[in-house]
């Protein structure tokens, strides 16, 4: 007999993350791979290469479930039984792994959040609006324009004895204040260290504006491995900052967690990763509206549309 | 002069009284808008300064396709915060872009609504006689007060209709039926005929089903396309729906209503904050009285009163312990950030239930 486990898939702007559980909630495998702009493409590369760690001896996947931006193509090409939102995903799975947990900083790719928790229920939750200031991809990017590799950025920030000070409203100001220190000459670790001071503070400005942030604060999404982002938060919040192992995988691991109350009777095949899955974008001309409809086929053949906004899209 | 084809921007299903109205009291032909659909607010937005907010927008887009149908009369009606200054930009744009056409507002000419009404419309019809003005008048407003009655009925319960557009297809009937009323007691037959019919739709509603209350800008809430048929979303998600802001509001109650809202937020507001701002926090506090679950705020970016009323009601929900999610619409917000936004926040609110499926 083999035993239980659940897979979980967040697809995200810049990574694609997956994780295998067990019935107790152990991670059995785990992946991370960058998104690359390519939703379907990275979703067969993660599915590959856990294939590869996963004994299927020992273990059945007997359900799936799938969060991110681009969580209902996924969950297509995988079957999934649950499509939930990212939100949702990293509060359950922050909880199962601190049941005391108050407050939960989550600063990705694209968007930050910040989820207040009490007594295990979520109480209140904010997403960043109409800007992408204060995310990772921000980040990235400055670090590509000091050439720095993204993954020295925190252990060089940390060298910094004297921060520059950047503006935090906006990327584009806070880049072209970047650009001016640097050229006045101020040494690199203290633009870098103002970055991530500029990041912490857009985030307590924009994204969590008027919220009370109570400890345990946990953060976590792919910025939380930039250990001088770390740093400044706890700097700033005066208070000690949790960052799990497993913080960038969070989503993944939230949503299996969540698939496991729709288990299906199905053992779930890594056949999807030689399938060939393609979309394709039309605009339905059935109204004036021009719906853009998106169709995705599995081996040339239909497997759903969305997009519409009424049925005349269907035809 | 019989040539005059009278047009106005469109707000929700208030196409029919209104059109009522003009048609009844003129005797021009009245054109409806053509359907609002995203090439509405692209074309709107192509001509509007970004800076505008997006009721702005649409309406222009509006404008710009009933003139491209042959209107070459608009009314618009004028409002409360920068809306009653937009008249005059729209116009100057439009006719910048050569179109030929009247524009009229129709609460602008005089303090009084009433009144203004008539004056605007004694331009189009100068034979107009007070008593048919008024007679009119009033059966129009009885006929938005029986919409915005039922209204408020469907959002309550559209979420759990059995069969699913059983609402949408009375409701079309209702509308066609309003818009040959003949006079009071005709409309008054129609209204408890269909409130009949709607009390009569298969239901099935739990009795603790989740209640969310939506405030906010008024176009926003009014108008379904402007705010992604945020209502819609929400009723599929199994929640009762109540929002306050309506014509009947607008026109009638919110003169008579203003102490009281502000009495009743005396702790937070000492006045009001232009447009209905002030309204929607007493309103906000009224839903959490009523022990709604979660409240919604939504606003076209930009728009300057509601942003005075965040802050607020941020207070008061913090007060209150009652979650708020504000959402702000432009013309590039992605449907499905706003669809993420409102599973989370509906997630929340089971999960705050503690039932948590």
């Amino acid at each position: 007999m083999k035993n239980n486990a659940y897979l979980g898939v967040d697809i995200g702007s810049i990574s694609t993350k997956g994780v295998i559980i067990d019935d107790s909630n152990n991670i059995i495998a785990c992946e991370y791979i960058k998104t690359q702009g390519n939703p379907i493409s990275a979703v067969k590369q993660l599915i590959k290469s856990l294939e590869s760690k996963f004994d299927s001896n020992l273990y059945k996947i007997v359900s799936i479930g799938t969060t991110g931006s681009a969580r209902k193509l996924a969950g297509k090409m995988l079957g999934a039984t649950t499509i939930k939102n990212e939100i949702t995903a990293h509060a359950i799975a922050t909880i199962s792994i601190h049941p005391d947990v108050r407050t939960i900083i989550e600063i990705g790719g694209q968007d930050s959040k910040i989820i207040l928790v009490d007594k295990k229920i979520v109480t209140d939750y904010a997403m960043n609006t109409l800007c992408a200031a204060g995310t990772g991809a921000f980040l990235t990017n400055q670090a590509k324009r000091l050439d720095i590799d993204i993954n020295d950025f925190g252990s060089i920030a940390l060298m910094s004895k004297n921060p520059v000070k950047l503006a935090a409203r906006c990327s584009v100001f806070a880049e072209s204040d970047l650009v001016h220190k640097a050229q006045l000459g101020y040494k690199k670790e203290d633009i870098v260290s103002g970055l991530c001071k500029s990041i912490v503070n857009n985030y307590l400005n924009n994204v969590a504006k008027g919220k009370k942030i109570l400890s345990p604060v946990v953060f976590q999404g792919g910025v939380s491995k930039n250990i001088g982002v770390v740093k400044a938060f706890e700097d700033e919040l005066k208070t000690n900052v949790i960052v799990d192992d497993i913080g960038h995988l969070m989503g993944a691991y939230g949503i299996a967690i969540m698939s496991k109350k729709s288990v299906k009777d199905n053992d779930f095949s890594f056949r999807i990763s030689d399938a060939n899955f393609e979309t394709k974008v039309y605009d339905c001309s059935g109204c004036a509206n021009n719906c853009e409809v998106i169709r995705i086929y599995k081996d040339m053949k239909l497997m759903d549309s969305w997009g519409n906004k009424c049925e005349n899209g269907l035809k | 002069m019989n040539d005059k084809v009278i047009s106005f921007p469109i707000l929700a299903d208030y196409n029919t009284p209104i059109k009522f109205m003009i048609e009844k009291m003129t005797n021009y032909e009245v054109r409806l808008s053509p359907k609002m659909t995203k090439n509405t607010l692209e074309i709107g937005s192509k001509y509007s300064p970004d800076y505008a907010c997006l009721p702005f927008k649409y309406t222009l887009g509006n404008y710009i396709e009933t003139l491209e149908n042959g209107a070459n009369v608009i009314m618009q009606a004028g409002g409360g915060c920068r809306f009653g200054y937009y008249f005059e930009l729209q116009k100057q744009i439009l006719s910048d872009l050569g179109y030929n056409f009247e524009f009229y507002s129709l609460t602008e000419s005089d303090v009084n609504g009433i009144s203004s009404i008539y004056k605007t419309l004694k331009n189009l019809n100068p034979n107009i006689k007070r008593v048919r003005y008024l007679y009119y008048l009033l059966l129009t407003f009885l006929m938005i007060y029986y919409m915005d009655k039922l209204d408020m009925y469907i959002r309550k319960n559209v979420g759990f209709e059995i069969n699913k557009g059983s609402f949408d297809r009375v409701k079309k009937s209702m509308l066609t039926k309003f818009s040959k009323t003949r006079g009071f007691l005709d409309l008054i037959k129609t209204y408890y005929y269909y409130r009949k019919k709607f009390k009569n739709i298969a239901l099935d509603k739990p009795k603790n089903c989740l209640k969310v209350g939506i405030v906010g800008e008024l176009y926003t809430s009014m108008e379904p396309h402007s705010s992604y048929f945020i209502e819609r979303e929400l009723a599929n998600m199994n929640v009762e729906v109540t929002r306050y802001t309506n014509v009947t509001f607008l026109l009638i109650t919110k003169r008579f209503k203003e102490k009281y809202y502000l009495r009743k937020i005396k702790k937070y507001c000492k006045f009001t904050m232009g447009a209905d701002a002030m309204d929607n926090v007493a309103r906000a506090k009224i839903l959490i009285k009523k022990g709604y679950d979660g409240i919604i705020h939504i606003k076209p970016f930009g728009c300057v009163p509601e942003i005075g009323a965040m802050k607020v009601l941020e207070n008061l929900c913090d007060d209150e312990k009652i979650p708020i999610m504000f959402l702000t619409f432009d013309t590039n917000t992605s449907e499905l950030g706003i669809k993420t936004r409102l599973e989370a926040f509906h997630d929340m609110l089971l999960m705050r239930r503690g039932n948590e499926k």
